[in-house]
């Protein structure tokens, strides 16, 4: 038993390890075949990490990305394909901070009540997604990337200033308001231009604590893994594979809502045409990168994180910043082609193994545990 | 929490060094000027190249030396903030921050630095003793573009192609439409915006622009005006391939060279002068008499107006008379037009 765990230590870690390495190397090419040193502009990000004020960057982008790839690992694990973390993020920002702009409550209240609107926003709007997979059979992948376009219309829409928006004097921007300062999350402030660390980014870490609880943990996190890794299977031994993906969207939504919270609650105190958008697609591939796992994630979500914030000043040394673009996308394709490869050698592995304790004369060992 | 607190630790390494700290070589021998451009950077043919122009001429002209940042792809306010803190540590003076969602950044940067200048292209909601509102009356020029293509159009029906439906391009839309219906009120003005924010593709994707004017074509438009930036350029080639006048907008797309196949169509275009409006605020800065507070570019200036480089327009006389009498009461005051539909 102890030796296999080992084993699956190992190829656990040989997949991101390879995605990583392969990513770096092609970059490495792709700059030199654009006749630029390949390895300054590396070193020059390294050297931006450095600064304090980059590092305050990275920590506060760290929080939001991982917020949002937990939103997709959950249902990774479940084998669901949420692409719909950026519609539910939007749509639960934009509503959340209407609220918040509207009603005036003291501090932790104010701060909960926006919280809890975020999550059943971003639960309601990935639980469409769920009833549809559930009641009617439609892929969720289809139905969560249509939702996405909604969302950004039904944003448009509610951020009229006929509706409920509003355009500040003098302004081209639309916002919802200004939150009041009591619905203001305090964060640590790291000295004079340094910025501040949003409270939240340590809420994002303590729901990673969470995350790994309930699926190791829990009757529903294992009710969970076991639907994801065969639906019928589960069915069969007395699990409701329809409620768990019900739930698990429920749950990813309102996961994806939260994302929206260290800018909101932290920074621009209101959501506004300019709000950060994208975070729920590189969210999917820090999951994949990270292997759903929380300690995974947040690794993968500290590197994007440094590759958006260590790249912002390449181009003033010379440097186009969209090679970390590059890198990211690259990343992609890596761990998508790596994993499979680590999984078919696994597989391949255990086969033989099986074979030779067979020819032994051995009992077979199926303690196979897939995960996502 | 071992990992919050590796977090801090993290942050905690270089404290009291900021990047800023590195760059802070106090020079005033050369003057140098900053830009920091809008989502979609130098290369859309629109707003950014337009400020890049005016940087580059003060660059030939004045002899400054001229820096760019260009944004990330969903960054947030503390982005901003970290990189016009970056641009005026580094001596920059002026620094400009190309569209509003510079707003709260300049706003939060120019009361730590109060000798530096700060630019702030279309937007007055943020002010300052340093911070230069450079704005436009952008419905000023659309109102004679509406005058000209109401003056132009047979069929009596128009078409407004807006690239994003944000207040913005709605003043573009807001003149338009009572320029064409103060010149021939039975008029029918088609309306269309391409995206809705966040998503900015309708001021990025020429395909966009062609079908929407496609279809305004189909439905009898014969002048169609799009505020679309790149993305005009489609309704520009799927006007003229009909035969129908285009308008182009923001800089003379008349003498635009990627357009030069279709520019026999081009009736004019609706300038709007981001370029002098860069250069003029590195001059005054360069001068000794920053400018400061809103610094208005409207019809009286030259700051909007309308293009007059197609032979076409200039045969034109009835039309021409229309649009300089139109000027003339708007600068008069005897026309106000409307900002918002």
């Amino acid at each position: 038993m102890m030796k296999f765990d080992k084993d699956k230590l190992i190829l656990g870690a040989a997949g991101p390890v390879l995605a990583l390495v392969s990513s770096f190397v092609l970059t490495v090419l792709v700059l030199l075949a654009t006749g630029l040193d390949p390895i300054e502009p590396i070193t020059l990000m390294i050297d931006n990490a450095a600064f304090s004020d980059i590092q305050v960057l990275i920590v506060n982008q760290t929080g939001i990305y991982y917020l949002a790839a937990l939103a997709v690992a959950i249902g990774f694990r479940m084998n669901l394909f949420n692409i719909g973390v950026d519609g539910q993020y939007r749509l639960a920002a934009m509503v959340s901070a209407l609220v918040g702009a509207s009603i005036e409550l003291p501090g932790p209240l104010h701060i909960l009540l926006i919280v809890v609107v975020a999550m059943l926003t971003g639960a309601f709007w990935a639980g469409i997604a769920g009833i549809l997979k559930t009641t009617r059979g439609v892929s969720e992948v289809v139905s969560t990337i249509m939702l996405n376009a909604i969302a950004t219309s039904l944003v448009a829409w509610l951020i009229l200033p006929k509706n409920f928006g509003f355009q500040p004097e003098g302004s081209n921007n639309l916002t919802t308001g200004e939150i009041a300062e009591s619905g203001w999350f305090p964060g640590i402030d790291m000295g004079e231009g340094n910025g501040v660390i949003y409270g939240f980014t340590f809420v994002a870490l303590a729901l990673g604590v969470v995350y790994w609880f309930v699926l190791n943990r829990t009757r529903f996190g294992f009710d969970l893994r076991a639907t994801g890794a065969s639906e019928t299977a589960a069915q069969a031994s007395g699990v409701d594979a329809k409620k768990m993906v019900l739930t698990s969207m429920l749950i990813s939504g309102a996961l994806a809502g939260l994302a929206g919270m260290p800018t909101l609650l932290g920074e621009s105190h209101t959501y506004s045409l300019d709000f950060p958008v994208g975070v729920g697609f590189t969210a999917i591939t820090i999951a994949l990168l990270g292997r759903n796992h929380p300690v995974g994630i947040f690794f993968a979500a500290l590197l994007f994180a440094f590759l958006d914030k260590a790249s912002s000043s390449l181009d003033t040394e010379g440097y186009p910043k969209e090679i970390t673009k590059i890198m990211q996308g690259i990343i992609v394709i890596a761990v998508v082609v790596s994993y499979e490869l680590v999984r078919r050698y696994g597989l391949r592995r255990q086969q033989q193994k099986v074979g030779e304790e067979l020819a032994a004369g051995g009992a077979i060992k199926t303690d196979k545990e897939v995960s996502a | 929490m071992g990992i919050a607190s590796a977090a801090l630790a993290l942050s905690a390494t270089a404290c009291g060094k900021s990047s800023n700290d590195s760059g802070s070589e106090t020079d005033s021998k050369a003057a140098k000027a900053a830009i920091a451009y809008d989502i979609g950077g130098r290369g859309d043919q629109s707003f950014n190249d337009a400020a890049y122009a005016g940087l580059k001429r003060a660059e030939d002209e004045l002899g400054v030396k001229g820096s760019e940042a260009e944004p990330s792809e969903g960054e947030g306010d503390a982005d901003k903030v970290q990189r016009l803190t970056a641009l005026a540590r580094a001596g920059n003076n002026p620094v400009i921050g190309v569209g509003f969602a510079y707003a709260p950044a300049i706003e939060k940067v120019a009361k730590s630095y109060p000798n530096t200048t700060f630019g702030l292209i279309d937007d007055t909601s943020k002010t300052g003793k340093n911070i230069a509102n450079l704005v436009f009356n952008e419905e000023q020029g659309s109102y004679l573009a509406g005058v000209a293509a109401a003056k132009a159009s047979k069929t009596g029906t128009v078409g407004f192609i807006g690239g994003v439906e944000v207040p913005l391009i709605k003043k573009f839309e807001a003149g338009f439409a009572q320029g064409v219906k103060d010149t021939n009120p039975k008029a029918k003005v088609l309306v269309q915006y391409l995206t809705q924010p966040p998503n900015f593709d309708g001021f990025a994707k020429p395909d966009l622009g062609k079908a929407a004017a496609q279809g305004q074509l189909d439905k009898g438009a014969d002048v169609i005006y799009a505020a679309a930036g790149l993305a005009g350029s489609g309704s520009i080639e799927a006007a003229a391939t009909a035969g129908k006048w285009a308008i182009g907008v923001d800089s003379d797309q008349y003498n635009q060279a990627g357009l030069a196949s279709y520019k026999a169509k081009i009736l004019t275009s609706v300038t709007k002068d981001v370029s002098d409006s860069v250069y003029n605020l590195i001059k005054s800065v360069k001068d000794g008499k920053p400018q400061t507070g809103e610094v208005r570019y409207g019809l009286a200036t030259d700051g909007v107006g309308l293009a007059d480089s197609n032979p076409e327009y200039k045969k034109m006389t009835d039309l021409i008379a229309a649009v300089d009498k139109a000027k003339k009461d708007i600068i008069d005051g005897k026309i106000t037009v409307k900002t918002a539909p």
